[in-house]
């Protein structure tokens, strides 16, 4: 088996301004499957394709934004190892019991450099897709019900020290880089778009001077078609769009920005390349830098380095 | 009901109902390079100062306005709903388009001679 180590993003927490509206949003409006709500008021949320028990949390807070980051790996010696590894590499990490969060264990976490904090856990309940793992449908009911992304699928960060963090990433947990955007001067890069699986990115970043910032998290959809029926139904539900439906030059994915009630701006999107870590990776330069983003505008709109949560 | 809204900037009006948000009314002048920003609270972008007027909030960013400045009649302008006639002043990202001499587009070629990161 070739994919080890990290295996892929599996938890997002995200803070919101109004539960209510939010859990309204992300169940009947995003079609997300409701899993849990635990003692500190958050609520837990997975896509419906997800076998594990939950993908998306949200919790009410003053502000907007991200909580943290959990990337689930291939088994608990895994994460013991990388516990270590990052401790060797000079990286303070901290050990969150199995339980706070509901059906998951250990997470080991830590804080990168671009002010994003950034999880490891192992385990976390296999509670299956709503079919049997013995000859299964195709899909369910609930693949209809709103927008219903397949998967959480990968998140893009603002913060500084962009390559202090892909440094750990890439030394540390074994991402590697796809594409990336240069500087015009050449002093570093823009944005990167790393990867730890053959998904074209798993997490982005881009440099900007405030850290910890959420640009947006992202939900897989099957399809061309998928992703213009996400379009209506943000129409049909008055959700604030950003974007699209357009297609972007970096990692050729069709997509929708858009945003939840609180301003934290999410993309359904479908397609995209797949990457191996032998490829070289691809370069965009400032002069073209428009184009990379957002493919048939050309051009970035006025929201994408300024609007974040 | 339809109120009035003034930018006192500009000396412009613009008409907003009680279920449309300052920044929608605003967006309606059709002006360019208004930036919407993530219209729920969030992001900051749409900052102003009710100088004058009855309206309405809904949730909106600590990060962005603190309680004091809320108490002063600071908002984010997609999160308040005029209920009556209202003047305010522009803060956020959004001051140079809106209050740029020549409207958006002026702001908005300026805009392009300038780096894209700070």
């Amino acid at each position: 088996m070739a994919m080890t180590g990290v295996l892929r993003p599996g938890h997002v927490q995200m803070r919101v301004l109004d539960l209510e509206e939010s859990i309204h949003f992300y169940t009947n409006v995003l079609g997300l499957i409701e899993t849990g709500r635990d003692s500190q008021g958050r609520v837990y949320f997975k896509a419906w394709d997800e076998r594990d028990h939950n993908s998306v949390l949200i919790r009410q807070a003053d502000t907007a934004g991200l909580d943290f980051v959990g990337f689930k790996v291939d088994s608990v010696a895994t994460l013991d190892q990388l516990e270590a590894d990052l401790k060797a590499y000079g990286v303070m990490t901290e050990r969150i019991p199995a339980g706070e969060m509901l059906e998951t264990g250990d997470r080991v976490r830590f804080l990168l450099p671009t002010g994003h904090t950034f999880e490891l856990y192992a385990e976390k309940t296999d509670i299956g897709n709503g079919q049997p793992y013995v000859n299964p449908e195709a899909w369910i009911p609930a693949a209809e019900h709103g927008i219903a992304p397949v998967r959480f699928d990968h998140l893009l960060c603002y913060g500084p020290d962009i390559e202090k963090a892909q440094a750990i990433l890439q030394d540390v947990l074994g991402f590697y880089l796809v594409e990336h955007i240069e500087l015009e001067d050449g002093s570093g890069d823009l944005a990167i778009w790393l990867s730890t699986s053959i998904k074209a990115h798993d997490i982005a970043f881009v440099r900007h001077p405030e850290p910890g910032k959420l640009h947006h998290v992202s939900f897989l959809l099957d399809s061309w078609e998928k992703v213009l029926r996400a379009a209506d139904l943000m129409s049909i539900n008055r959700v604030s769009i950003d974007i699209g439906p357009t297609r972007h030059g970096v990692t050729r994915g069709t997509t929708i920005y858009a945003f939840d009630p609180s301003g934290n701006r999410f993309e359904t999107f479908c397609g995209g390349y797949q990457s191996y870590p032998d490829g070289k990776p691809i370069k965009w330069t400032m002069g073209d830098v428009g184009r990379g983003i957002f493919y048939h505008d050309r051009a970035l709109n006025d929201t994408f380095l300024s609007v974040v949560t | 009901m339809r109120y009035s809204v003034q930018i006192e900037e500009t000396g412009e009006v613009y008409a907003c109902t009680e279920q449309q948000s300052l920044l929608w009314g605003l967006a309606q002048l059709g002006r360019k390079g208004i930036p919407l920003g993530c219209r729920g609270g969030g992001c900051g972008v749409c900052k102003v100062a009710i100088t004058q007027g009855d309206y309405q909030t809904g949730p909106m960013s600590a990060a962005h306005v603190t309680p004091e400045e809320r108490q002063s009649g600071v908002v984010l302008a997609c999160r308040c709903y005029p209920r009556g006639d209202l003047s305010l002043r522009v803060l956020g990202k959004m001051q140079r388009t809106v209050c740029a001499p020549g409207g958006g587009d002026a702001a908005k070629a300026s805009e392009q001679h300038q780096p894209a990161v700070q």
